[in-house]
């Protein structure tokens, strides 16, 4: 029972650990909070939805909410965030403008996509899998993968790439690497294509396990990966996988030992106790003031 | 645009001289309102910007004079209309008593909150702040025997004075209302014109050095946070008591950001701006319902612009006037000499 609540809790985070990665990367360049990473979220769901219900077929109904959904975080960096920064401006219009932002997608979804629940064609159903004498569902393994491919292609191009070497340089200290010649505009756009691409996919794999797309699911699931990337130290990456699955391990926990009531806020309580504990997060850097 | 920001400092610099005037007349007029309106719909609107310019004023205190986003400041609003609604409707007690319980529940929330982010500044703070609204929510949620859980609580009283009722339709509510944003602003002149503003403001613009001035930061931190959450309580029990009946969701995280967009809407720091705010973005809603299901984009448009072409807010940054020196304290002499000979210059 519990190693079974716990297996549930690990798959679902993989997917929570997908959204906090996208909030991580962007804050770790701009320190910013992305409060419409919760929309683009649901964005990407909508567009995997449209793209079904066109008769594409799955797999081109994943690449094209990838796509879309990219080419929507690349537009609010260049459209809205990128004259705010020419202009220096604080961080806290930035954050109301993205705040903006999230009420344009949100509502713009709600106009073309009506605001009632759509159903999602489940996503893969090959019966169940039985691990360590545990069964679980196919899609629930499946989520699993995908996200876990999918944050391995991201640390590879994190870690591995020249575009991840710009991008990490741009996170220690964006002047500097402006002077090294990268082109830091440039680096910050490319962050936001792949946010919103971890958002795509993983809104695109929430919506195959609930069978079920709505305007604002991104509300509840987009607070519930910040709190996991918060929780991991937010800008480090694999603080931000870590987070997920704590995330989700609490989540399945609470529901099976607390109560279903319990299931969405369960985050926060975990939140709240770490962060007051150790303010930076489980694996962030210590802010250090200098005089 | 800079003869509108010139006619605007006029217009300003007028109203600050003729303070005595204007001050009463704009109240006589703002009395006299529900005796010219009998729309209860209009004055049920006019109450909620009423309460948002309280909310606003109080997370102001926290964001304008000591620099630190809120992001959950629904929470506050919540602890205050639960307490109240509930020793009104469970108890029945009248509601000026639970207006002052009211009014604690928000305090303790903001205790709660205060101890909780005294190490923590900037984003981190936000988060907290933001966890601490869901916590909030959680409670209320679960804690069936007390809260009524998601039924949420029905009944509350309205106040009644001498057997006079208070309603929305008669202009009691709307009077009340006016009384309740008088005690926000004062309570904000009053904090900006103290010791202890001086030391929160200090807080915001270098809390490293505040500290080594020898302001025990940390105390003041929660002493702000405290007085802001008595702020949000006191309107959580106008609500409460006005809409006669709450439930978790009238106090969500979409709140907490309508009141967070709105303090940057109207300029931080800046109490008329608060107000000015409220009014804008509160009524825009309602104004725009012909535009049906678009309004929502344009207001998301509109936080956008106003960010991208007047980043201070309506009535934000940095004020022009000079400087006044608080009470009991004077120049050096070499200081004043100095002011005497540049005057006419702007100081500050």
């Amino acid at each position: 029972m519990l190693l079974e609540q716990i297996l549930n809790g690990v798959m679902l985070g993989m997917v929570y650990a997908l959204i906090a990665v996208g909030y991580s990367l962007v804050f770790g360049i701009l320190r910013l909070l992305n409060m419409a990473h919760g929309s683009i979220f649901a964005f990407g769901a909508h567009m995997a939805l449209f793209a079904v219900a066109m008769q594409w077929g799955m797999p081109a109904a994943f690449v094209f909410s990838i796509l879309m959904t990219g080419l929507l975080g690349m537009a609010m960096d260049r459209v809205i965030l990128a004259p705010l920064r020419a202009k220096n401006a604080p961080n806290i219009t930035c954050l109301i403008s993205v705040i903006g932002v999230s009420y344009i997608i949100q509502n713009m979804l709600m106009i073309c996509f009506d605001s009632t629940k759509k159903t999602f064609p489940k996503l893969f159903d090959f019966g169940n899998v039985e691990i360590f004498g545990v069964t679980l569902t196919s899609a629930q393994i499946m989520m699993f993968l995908i996200a876990l491919v999918f944050l391995v292609i991201l640390t590879i191009i994190v870690n591995k790439t020249k575009i991840g070497l710009a991008m990490r340089a741009s996170r220690e200290n964006s002047k500097a690497a402006n002077l090294m010649g990268i082109d830091v505009k440039k680096v910050v756009t490319f962050t936001f294509f792949l946010s919103g691409m971890c958002a795509a996919v993983a809104g695109v794999l929430v919506s195959g396990y609930y069978q079920m797309v709505y305007c604002t699911m991104g509300t509840d699931a987009g607070l519930k990966g910040f709190s996991a990337a918060v929780l991991g130290g937010i800008g480090v990456l694999y603080g931000s996988v870590v987070g997920g699955i704590v995330v989700g391990v609490a989540e399945a926990l609470a529901v099976a030992f607390l109560g279903g009531s319990f299931r969405s806020a369960i985050a926060y309580v975990v939140l709240f106790l770490v962060l007051l504990i150790r303010p930076s997060g489980l694996f962030g850097k210590d802010n250090i003031d200098k005089v | 645009m800079k003869i509108l920001g010139e006619i605007y400092a006029k217009f300003t610099d007028f109203l600050d001289a003729k303070k005595k005037i204007v001050i009463p007349v704009l109240y006589l007029v703002l009395i006299l309102v529900p005796f010219l309106f009998k729309s209860q719909y209009f004055l049920r609107v006019l109450c909620l910007i009423g309460i948002y310019a309280i909310l606003t004023m109080s997370l102001n205190l926290i964001a304008g004079y000591m620099g630190q986003t809120s992001m959950g400041h629904a929470a506050l609003y919540c602890l205050g209309g639960y307490f109240s609604g509930l020793l009104g409707s469970k108890l029945g007690w009248p509601f000026w008593i639970t207006l002052i319980f009211g009014i604690i529940g928000g305090a303790i929330g903001g205790l709660v909150l205060g101890i909780a982010t005294m190490r923590l500044s900037g984003s981190y703070l936000a988060v907290i702040t933001l966890a601490f609204g869901e916590v909030v929510e959680m409670i209320i949620l679960n804690f069936n025997s007390v809260t009524n859980g998601p039924l949420g609580v029905r009944n509350i009283p309205r106040p009644s004075l001498f057997g006079w009722e208070f309603t929305t339709s008669n202009g009691g509510f709307y009077w009340l209302m006016l009384v309740l944003v008088t005690i926000a602003v004062l309570v904000s002149l009053a904090v900006l014109k103290s010791k202890f503003g001086r030391a929160v403001i200090a807080i915001k613009e270098d809390e490293l050095a505040a500290k080594l001035m020898g302001v025990n930061t940390a105390k003041y931190r929660v002493q702000t946070i405290i007085l802001s959450g008595a702020m949000a309580g006191m309107a959580g029990a106008f609500y409460a008591s006005m809409n006669r009946y709450i439930d978790a969701n009238s106090f969500n995280f979409d709140i907490s950001m309508t009141i967070l967009c709105i303090v940057i809407f109207g300029g931080l720091g800046s109490i008329p701006g608060m107000i000015v705010g409220s009014i804008l973005l509160i009524s825009f809603p309602e104004v725009l319902r012909a535009l049906a299901d678009y309004r929502f984009v344009v207001y998301g448009l509109l936080l956008i612009l106003m960010m991208r072409f007047r980043p201070q807010g309506l009535m934000g940054g940095l004020s022009k006037k000079p400087y006044k020196l608080p009470r009991g304290v004077t120049l050096p002499k070499a200081l004043q000499a100095r002011k005497e000979g540049s005057k006419g210059k702007q100081v500050g």
